[in-house]
């Protein structure tokens, strides 16, 4: 590596995170740790349903049988687990009805992140769900989806305007004994965005919800709910921040999809959590359990990620592909850099006829960054005639880095294929060597290898959200070589 | 006490013999031998019996065959018809052979063979009399760290097994054959250890087959160390074929120092089930592995094939290709791993798992995994697992070819791609017979090894059925 990579490798190392502010904004929170009281107390202040409170107490109990995973290939440091803040709220006015009640620092917090709630609502057609610390802030454009029966609200609302929905499908697919960290989320979660799309309908305006951590010592626990009926269609985005600082927080968030008969759903993540600094210091430990059902024939479920941020990030999208003909689809661009660490993948079950899916993963190992694929393609005895295939690339740029691939692949019946490739290289010197020799200098030719390696998966987002990606990508790597 | 009746094998079963037979077991070893023996029995003790919650045990059950009962024993058995036991030869292939009876060295009169080359071979407990300093320098030097519990139940209980020394620079001037014969009236429980060094600039081939004579169930737990020298060459063919009752462990640990080449073939067609174990360690720059592995399996048979290629030196190049065709209700497991470690620059690793499933009730889990430190490095790996080419398949019957024996050409030509690596022409010839004579189902039931179950002046050919056309 000559000397010119190495000092535009530091610049970029250093680069500050720019969504790494703190809003001084009037926050309650639930008493530090977690019992069975601190289930209640955010039971009670959420004005829940008996069975709400049924489903925490039961999902809580389970968590304590349950121990902290370590099989994935990453170094987490002990979480103390007494000593997360499990609920944080800003304090808001009872029954926010219009924009202008939303408390102006809070505004301006989202402004300042480019989610400009009131110029959303004007401009770009694009309803939005902002959800600060654990409390969804203000969902924008209610009123016009409601028209077509759309229910895209917070998720405490849908626990007070639509139980029967909740109750049906909370759970339905990540049920609370899927894993550890599911476990607590379905304990202590606090809210998140719900998402109803009725028989027939196709959602006129991307849906998406912008998560922010604020408060210190918190935790974050979300919780998202979509059901699309059949012939139903949604597209869905999410993007997350976190100020910095110098402790870890713990975000564990849910990610639950239905798709019934015809029904399509395409969930898109920029996924920007903070990091940590350059020596690893502080960042969001990022454990998520998302996954889809197909539970109709002919559904579609498609997960798109970016993934820059957190310190770490443990997460695997997947697909339960339970109707015939079902699809699923997985396209991950995943950055590591400085001493994050990522553990990430798709699982995709085959378990209807003709089933196909599709994982697309790409890697990207600069610093010190540990980036690790990690996949499940599942072909069951009756999945017959279904079709996986699977790429996973890894670009690895300076020699600090790592980058592992874990596939998982079980095939059970005859008509089924089922492949895997991956290759891990640096940028060769050939395509570097042919910029360069154009006039274009070292920095410009490595963000275009590298975006030109993520394009598979950038095409992937919706407009709104891959010009944010693409930033983001070179934010986070242009002018690193190997 | 010297042997043991039909016991299942347990930890309490094995602690027990293993200290009421202690004497008997170390009876060849010199003190640091024993020293090791100790140490791997303590770490044998605290390891216990995989079971399926064990990542690398998932999706391979001991259970059933660990619960079968097992006659063990300290001494070799009376071989009552040496001859017919190791009438295996291929035709044609002037090999010397070595003759092991449930894991046992056969041969008493001479236990130790010295060419006048100075390649040693013969009785592992022999030449730990006899040449303990050389002994001693190798043994265990590959095991010591291995935290397998397989691998630490026989460095505690191995009595005997192969060694084989070829001194530097010399060149091994014909093939040698290991067949591993288990025959006994009863199910029988054997352990056997290898250990085969091959000097700096030395060369061997060596065929390695593990075979049984009736339908006696039968748990095998081999290890072999080989170790090679700087340049050194050894052409590896590991064969393996059971009866549908055994169980065999085998691991095989090969270290490679600079410029070794190491050229690995494990096919196996026939057996209960079969763990192999294959471990790769580079210990120097510029050394090429390539490991290649064929399993025809089908009825209830079980096949795990575990590679770890360690790049732990920069320069190396590693090749591993593994296919199996799965019929019936078989099942198999393969997990690759290679790890490229931080310094290892220049590295060229790849690793290729192809599968054939023919019945809906067969199974294989593939787990190809990569694990790479260092950004100057050339890694790929593949995994498919599907049926036959339609395409082809239509091509052929276009041709007026049977479905049946354009099944079985298509089938052959995929295992062609790993059987046509063999060196040894003779050698090839046999295994492609066996192939053939695998995939039209033949090969299931021999009443002894099938090395001999085609007659030599009678080769097998493969037939395309021109009645049908």
């Amino acid at each position: 590596m000559d000397t010119d990579s190495n000092k535009i490798i530091d610049e970029v190392t250093q680069g500050d995170y720019k969504y790494g502010f703190v809003t001084d904004i009037e926050t309650e929170f639930a008493p530090r740790g977690i019992t069975e009281e601190t289930v209640r107390y955010i039971s009670t202040k959420k004005n829940e349903p008996g069975f709400m409170l049924e489903f925490r107490l039961k999902a809580f109990r389970h968590w304590l049988t349950m121990t902290q995973p370590k099989w994935a290939h990453l170094t987490i440091d002990p979480i103390n687990f007494q000593d997360i803040i499990y609920f944080a709220a800003p304090k808001k006015k009872e029954n926010l009805e219009k924009l202008d009640q939303v408390d102006p620092e809070l505004l301006a917090t989202f402004n300042k992140l480019g989610i400009s709630l009131e110029e959303q609502k004007k401009m770009t057609g694009v309803a939005v769900d902002a959800v600060m610390d654990s409390v969804s802030v203000k969902t924008t454009f209610s009123e016009t989806l409601s028209k077509y029966g759309i229910i895209f609200c917070s998720f405490s609302e849908a626990v007070q305007k639509h139980p029967d929905l909740i109750k049906q499908y909370m759970g339905s697919v990540v049920p609370y004994t899927d894993n550890y960290f599911a476990a607590l989320n379905s304990a202590v979660f606090s809210d998140g965005s719900f998402c109803y799309i009725p028989k027939g309908v196709r959602c006129p305006i991307e849906l998406s919800t912008y998560f922010r951590i604020n408060a210190a010592n918190t935790g974050q626990f979300e919780r998202t709910l979509i059901v699309a009926e059949e012939g139903a269609y949604v597209s869905y985005m999410e993007g997350c921040t976190a100020p910095q600082r110098d402790e870890n927080q713990l975000h564990a968030a849910i990610v639950e999809i239905v798709a019934m008969k015809d029904a399509e759903v395409k969930y898109s993540t920029v996924q920007n959590w903070y990091p940590g600094d350059k020596n690893g210091k502080g960042g969001i430990y990022n454990f998520v359990t998302k996954r889809g059902i197909c539970k109709g024939n002919n559904a579609k479920i498609s997960w798109t990620q970016v993934e820059t941020g957190s310190s770490i990030t443990w997460k695997y999208p997947g697909c339960i592909l339970l109707g015939d003909n079902s699809v699923g689809e997985f396209y991950s661009v995943a950055v590591t850099n400085n001493h994050q660490q990522a553990d990430t993948g798709s699982k995709m079950i085959h378990l209807g006829k003709n089933t196909r899916s599709i994982i697309i993963s790409k890697g990207i190992s600069a610093g010190k960054g540990q980036n690790s694929y990690r996949g499940l393609v599942k072909v069951t005895k009756n999945a017959i005639n279904s079709r996986n295939y699977s790429q996973c690339d890894s670009l690895l740029l300076g020699s600090q880095c790592g980058a592992h691939t874990f596939p998982y692949i079980q095939v059970g019946n005859k008509s089924s294929v089922v492949e895997h490739e991956a290759t891990t290289s640096k940028i060769s010197e050939d395509q570097l060597f042919y910029c360069q020799q154009r006039g274009i200098d070292t920095e410009s030719a490595i963000g275009l290898i590298v975006n030109g390696y993520a394009k598979e998966v950038l095409k992937q987002l919706p407009m709104e959200f891959a010009v944010e990606a693409q930033k983001l990508l070179s934010i986070s790597l242009e002018g690193s070589v190997g | 006490m010297e042997s043991t009746q039909q016991h299942s094998i347990t930890l309490e079963r094995m602690v027990d013999l293993f200290e009421t037979n202690r004497k008997v077991l170390s009876s060849n070893d010199t003190a640091l031998l024993a020293g090791i023996r100790d140490k791997a029995f303590t770490l044998f003790g605290s390891l216990g019996f995989p079971h399926t919650r064990m990542e690398a045990w998932r999706n391979t059950d001991l259970k059933e065959s660990l619960g079968l009962g097992y006659d063990y024993y300290f001494h070799p058995l009376p071989e009552a018809d040496i001859q017919k036991v190791f009438r295996c030869n291929i035709p044609n292939l002037d090999t010397a052979i070595i003759g092991q009876l449930n894991g046992w060295y056969v041969s008493k009169d001479v236990p130790l063979m010295e060419l006048g080359n100075g390649i040693i071979m013969g009785s592992l407990a022999e030449a730990k009399k006899k040449y303990p300093t050389l002994v001693e320098k190798y043994y265990n030097l590959s095991t010591n760290d291995v935290s397998d519990v397989f691998t630490a139940m026989n460095t505690a209980f191995e009595q005997d097994g192969v060694f084989i020394f070829v001194p530097q620079g010399v060149k091994s001037p014909k093939p040698v054959q290991l067949i591993n014969v288990i025959h006994h009236q009863d199910n029988i429980f054997m352990q056997s250890r290898n250990l085969i060094v091959i000097g700096d600039n030395a060369s061997l081939s060596l065929v390695h087959c593990d075979d049984s004579y009736n339908q006696q169930a039968s748990f095998s737990n081999l290890v072999s160390e080989v170790f090679l020298g700087e340049n050194a060459f050894l052409d590896h063919y590991k064969l393996q074929n059971l009866n549908n009752n055994s169980t065999l462990i085998s691991a095989s640990y090969f270290k490679l120092e600079a410029g070794a080449n190491l050229e690995s073939h494990y096919l196996s067609l026939n057996g209960g089930l079969i763990r192999n174990n294959i471990q790769v360690l580079f210990n120097g720059v510029h050394g090429n592995a390539n490991i290649f592995g064929l399993y025809l399996m089908d009825r209830k048979q079980h096949i795990d094939n575990q590679v770890f290629v360690d790049h732990a030196f920069s320069d190396c190049t590693s090749n591993e290709i593994f296919k199996g065709v799965l019929d019936e209700n078989a099942r198999g497991v393969f997990n690759g791993h290679v790890l490229v470690r931080r310094n290892s620059t220049k590295t060229d690793a790849r690793q290729t798992n192809k599968n054939i499933l023919l019945t809906d009730t067969a199974r294989i889990n593939s787990q190809p995994f990569l694990e790479i430190y260092n950004d100057d490095v050339k890694c790929a790996h593949g995994s498919s697992t599907g049926q036959l080419d339609p395409e082809a398949m239509f091509y052929l019957r276009q041709r007026g070819i049977s479905e049946e024996s354009a099944r079985m050409l298509l089938m052959f030509a995929f295992a062609e791609e790993i059987v046509g690596k063999i060196a040894i022409p003779q050698l090839r010839q046999r295994i492609e017979d066996m192939v053939k004579k695998r995939l039209q189902g033949e090969l299931r039931i021999c009443e002894q090894c099938v090395l001999h179950c085609s007659t030599p002046n009678h080769p097998l050919d493969f037939k395309i059925d021109l009645s049908k056309i």
